[in-house]
């Protein structure tokens, strides 16, 4: 089996999930000599090599330290896996990077059966900011969401640090602790973004949990938002919500223009990628982030990550 | 008052922490213990009757008899407790997620020797919180685990009215690096903890009779002085937290009683015969002081850095007490300490620490809800000591000072002076246990555990259906999965996460030169040097795992550390998915030659082939099977120093991957 990346993006398009991890090691690095590989992977998952946007459901997963994110995520992963559905998770840690190596993967570990090649976690060290994403998450994304039925990515953060998943995602869900006002504070005053879908942990705490998410509820009818769902989970024993949650998360992705949401994170990307390449100097040089969204726009809608970072670096010059 | 007694004290009671292979093998060393003069028992069990697993369950491979005795159901507790008068034993089970199940069995075995429960005395350690700290051998969430031990002290208070239920342990948090205030405190918030939990299930009156039954089970370094310090400043908060929280006035339930296992974090692999002198000064830290002496004494063996103890080696161990409390004068006079200037200032010292680290435990919402923040700072506490000893701050004689030895003859004989339990033991275990179940009345185990699964769904006293179970034949694992379906499972925190990191410049110049390298070793491979580090099997002890976690993160590299009872299969899928370059397993339960090959086998099943070291006591005879089985470096007790073992790994990553030497 080869891992250069036409070879990988051949064995996604085939459903072969234990591509996953080789597909990771690749994307991961960042040596300028495996540029080409990476390059090949994307364009091969891209919608003109798939025939259409990748199948999968990309769900963004984003709350507080604390707050039973893993836990939630291993209710999660079984409830996908008794459905028959794959699942990849990608875990973005923000440990300290302080002496430039991260602690990954202290959460409560998400529990799965070991034997299952139908479930794929990697962790990954965030950049420097809280609730940002790895440098390599978005191409992770992109290529697991044609091999599998849900790609998840977990970061963690609460205000401003989930729109750079929401840029990622189709759907993305918040996750609150009962008792913890944050949420409620930044929704009501604009930090936050409205996310998909809100997510009340540890509904085992019974009233203080109801009152949450019956405050979140309030919060978002106030702001004219009542479609978004609130859901109130317990992942320890006896779990409870998590069917409900799963129809929520499907719910959104059935009314979602999926091809929409699609292009504007290939976009996303490629500026994300020129910046961290090139520097703001680099966006300055075709017009800032404005200029390139406009030179981007004139891009075909099914052009790969690759082919615009290209576009925007020949405008460049 | 006199300076003399007008009567020497009685010595305290002598244990020896003992227990392995069988029930049966275990039963004659007990007897041979107590031949020898020793005057109760010490009941080590091994890891699967620990967490509630039978000896053949997948996880339990590897762990069936090493560091203690298994106990799968009331024959092998039985055979244990053989031709042992238990109306006159004082028995010590080291025993926790379980303790209820294994009080059950022994209230159950004495009640078939015609000695009722009212008549026994002992110990079940039974004190979780620091199973979630320090040692692993947790099996239910908090909540649950709380409510199991206040149902069990609630039924020894009026049926086993002479049992100690509960022993709140300091121990294992110095083991895990805790400085003398954190054990002070902490001990003391969880035994708040436990006190709070009981007081909702008796009757107020009755609270006086508990706290009299709470011991302690404290831990002495071989800082004798301020170790005897720490135990006077333990018993002057225990009796405030009686009088001010529990409004408790009578003297003698204020009292505090503690038993005693010293220090092995501080016993040493080489020069190992210097440990004696190590127990000799730690023994005395808990018995000079009069006012201040343990009701119980256990000591350690010298070579338990190199393996587990032979039965000689715990004689001679034996004879150390036997020696301070027979031969000296220790026990003809009061309180040595009574108005020394030093002693007093010393115990102000520790009790204004721990008054101050109660109240941030306390302002975590007590000691269960505070688990996460002592592990965090135990962690930290430990990597200081680790420090220090690696700059020569902290002498430690045989490790960073005074190195040049004589071959020691004590660790040469044929056994490397060290006991090895039968590989075969556990099939015979599995044997055993398949001729119990058919042997037993299925109907009658089905109906047992059903009402048991009720209760634990109810609020009703989990010993009623425990004692039932235990009677109509069920066993350790079946009554654990029982009320692990009922409670759920859990993962106690590492600390790892939130122990405070390390910066480039704060720590030593070898680390940053180990930085540099895991920099361009990663510039190299095109990623962050990523490193897995996991404990296979059942052992719970976790503090070296950690500690190289940290040095890992420290040193720059990318660390996955999923923590402690991995299956083989768990650590094959992890460092597959991971994409790891190096993986790290930790084991200190001797069961590495059999889980170290079959981690192996998984590893290469799966196509990974990144390089595997191992750390852990593994003994010298063992070296060269594990290698080759294909591990590439071995690290054991006597390789302390964490920077170096990182240089060794990244040098191991970059040679692996053709990665030439830095020029």
């Amino acid at each position: 089996m080869s891992d250069d990346g036409a070879a990988l993006a051949g064995r996604l398009r085939g459903g072969d999930l234990t591509a996953a991890p080789a597909v990771l090691n690749l994307v991961e690095n960042r040596s300028s000599a495996r540029r080409p590989e990476i390059d090949a992977l994307l364009r091969g998952v891209a919608p003109a090599a798939l025939g259409g946007e990748a199948p999968g459901h990309v769900v963004g997963v984003t709350g507080p330290p604390g707050v039973g994110k893993s836990t939630l995520l291993s209710a999660l992963v079984a409830a996908w896996r008794a459905a028959g559905r794959s699942v990849a998770v990608l875990a973005v840690d923000p440990s300290s990077k302080r002496s430039g190596g991260a602690l990954l993967g202290d959460r409560a570990r998400i529990v799965y059966d070991p034997e299952d090649t139908a479930v794929f976690i990697r962790s990954t060290a965030a950049g420097s900011r809280l609730g940002g994403l790895a440098p390599s998450t978005r191409a992770a994304a992109a290529a697991l969401a044609a091999a599998f039925d849900v790609v998840v990515i977990e970061t963690v953060g609460v205000g401003q640090s989930e729109t750079e998943v929401a840029e990622v995602a189709d759907t993305v869900a918040v996750v609150v602790q009962p008792g913890s006002g944050d949420a409620l504070q930044f929704i009501k005053s604009g930090i936050m973004e409205v996310p998909d879908v809100l997510v009340v942990t540890k509904a085992d705490l019974g009233q203080v949990a109801l009152r949450t998410r019956r405050d979140l509820s309030a919060a978002l009818r106030s702001l004219g938002e009542r479609g978004t769902p609130v859901v109130a989970v317990s992942s320890i024993a006896p779990v409870q919500g998590v069917d409900e949650l799963i129809a929520a998360l499907d719910e959104h992705r059935a009314g979602l223009d999926v091809a929409a949401r699609r292009l504007a994170a290939r976009r996303a990307g490629a500026l994300a990628d020129v910046a961290a390449e090139h520097g703001e100097a680099g966006l300055r040089a075709v017009g800032g982030r404005r200029g390139a969204e406009r030179l981007l726009a004139r891009e075909d809608e099914g052009a790969d990550v690759p082919t615009l970072v290209a576009a925007l670096e020949a405008a460049a010059r | 008052m006199s300076h003399r007694l007008p009567e020497p004290d009685r010595p305290w009671m002598m244990r020896t922490y003992a227990g392995h292979s069988t029930a049966a093998m275990s039963n004659a060393l007990y007897r041979g213990n107590l031949a020898k003069g020793q005057t109760g028992l010490s009941v080590a069990f091994d890891l699967p009757t620990q967490t509630g697993y039978d000896p053949d369950d997948p996880l339990a491979h590897g762990e069936v008899g090493k560091v203690g005795v298994p106990v799968a159901h009331l024959g092998d507790m039985r055979a244990l407790m053989d031709g042992i008068p238990l109306g006159d034993m004082n028995t010590s089970m080291t025993i926790n997620a379980t303790a209820a199940w294994l009080l059950a069995l022994y209230v159950v075995a004495a009640e078939e020797q015609n000695v009722e429960a009212r008549s026994l005395q002992g110990t079940t350690q039974n004190d979780i919180v620091k199973e979630f700290l320090a040692r692993g051998t947790y099996a239910f969430p908090p909540g649950p685990s709380m409510r199991l031990i206040a149902d069990m002290i609630a039924y020894t208070v009026t049926e086993v009215p002479k049992w100690n239920p509960i022993n709140i342990c300091s121990y294992h948090l110095q083991e895990a690096g805790a400085t003398p205030v954190q054990e002070i405190a902490y001990a003391m918030s969880n035994a708040i903890a436990v006190l709070d939990a009981v007081a909702e299930r008796v009757p107020a009156e009755r609270m006086g009779a508990v706290f009299s039954r709470i011991s302690f089970f404290v831990n002495a370094g071989v800082r004798f002085v301020e170790e005897h310090a720490k135990l006077r400043a333990m018993g002057v908060l225990w009796e405030e937290i009686g009088r001010e929280r529990y409004g408790i006035d009578d003297e003698r339930a204020l009292r505090f009683r503690y038993g005693v296992q010293v220090n092995s974090l501080g016993l040493t692999e080489q020069q190992p015969e210097n440990n004696v002198q190590r127990i000799v000064l730690e023994a005395l830290a808990v018995t000079l002081g009069r006012d201040a002496r343990a009701r119980a004494i256990q000591l350690p063996a010298w070579n338990e850095a190199l393996g587990l103890p032979r039965p000689w080696d715990q004689q001679w161990s034996l004879r150390i007490q036997q020696v301070l409390a027979y031969e000296t004068d220790l026990l003809e006079y009061p309180d040595l300490f009574e108005g020394s200037k030093v002693m007093d200032g010393l115990v102000a010292e520790l009790l204004e620490g721990a008054r101050a680290e109660l109240a941030v435990v306390a302002e975590h919402g007590g000691a269960v809800e505070a688990v996460s923040y002592m592990k965090a700072a135990l962690v930290d506490s430990h990597r200081d000591r680790i420090r220090r000893i690696e700059s020569g701050e902290l002498t430690v004689v045989g490790i960073n000072r005074y190195t040049e030895s004589e071959p020691s003859p004590l660790a040469t004989g044929e056994d490397g002076g060290i006991l090895t339990v039968d590989p075969g033991v556990e099939a015979e275990q599995r044997a055993a246990l398949r001729a119990w179940r058919e042997a037993r009345d299925a109907s009658a185990v089905d109906a047992a555990l059903a009402e048991l699964a009720r209760v634990a769904g109810s609020d009703e006293n989990i010993m009623g259906p425990t004692l039932a179970c235990a009677r109509a034949g069920v066993t350790t694992g079946e009554w654990a999965r029982t009320l692990r379906e009922a409670f759920g499972e859990y993962r106690a925190p590492t600390g790892v996460g939130e122990a405070t990191a390390g910066v480039r410049g704060s720590g030593s110049v070898e680390l940053d030169v180990v930085r540099d390298e895991v920099e361009r070793v990663g510039e190299a491979l095109g990623r962050t040097l990523k490193i897995l580090v996991g404990k296979p099997g059942l052992d719970g002890h976790s503090n070296g795992a950690e500690q190289i976690a940290v040095r890992a993160r420290d040193a720059g590299m990318d660390v996955v550390y999923d923590g402690i009872r991995l299956t083989p299969a768990q650590i094959a899928k992890s460092a597959l998915d991971e994409g790891v370059h190096v993986i790290g397993l930790s084991i200190l339960s001797g069961s590495h030659r059999e889980l170290i090959p079959t981690v192996l086998e998984a590893l290469a099943a799966a196509g990974v082939d990144a390089p595997v070291v191992v750390g852990g006591i593994i003994p010298d005879a063992d070296v060269a099977p594990l290698k080759e089985a294909g591990v590439a470096r071995i690290y054991t007790p006597k390789d302390f120093e964490l920077t170096r073992i990182m240089r060794d790994i990244v040098a191991l990553v970059a040679e692996r991957n053709g990665i030439a030497a830095p020029a």
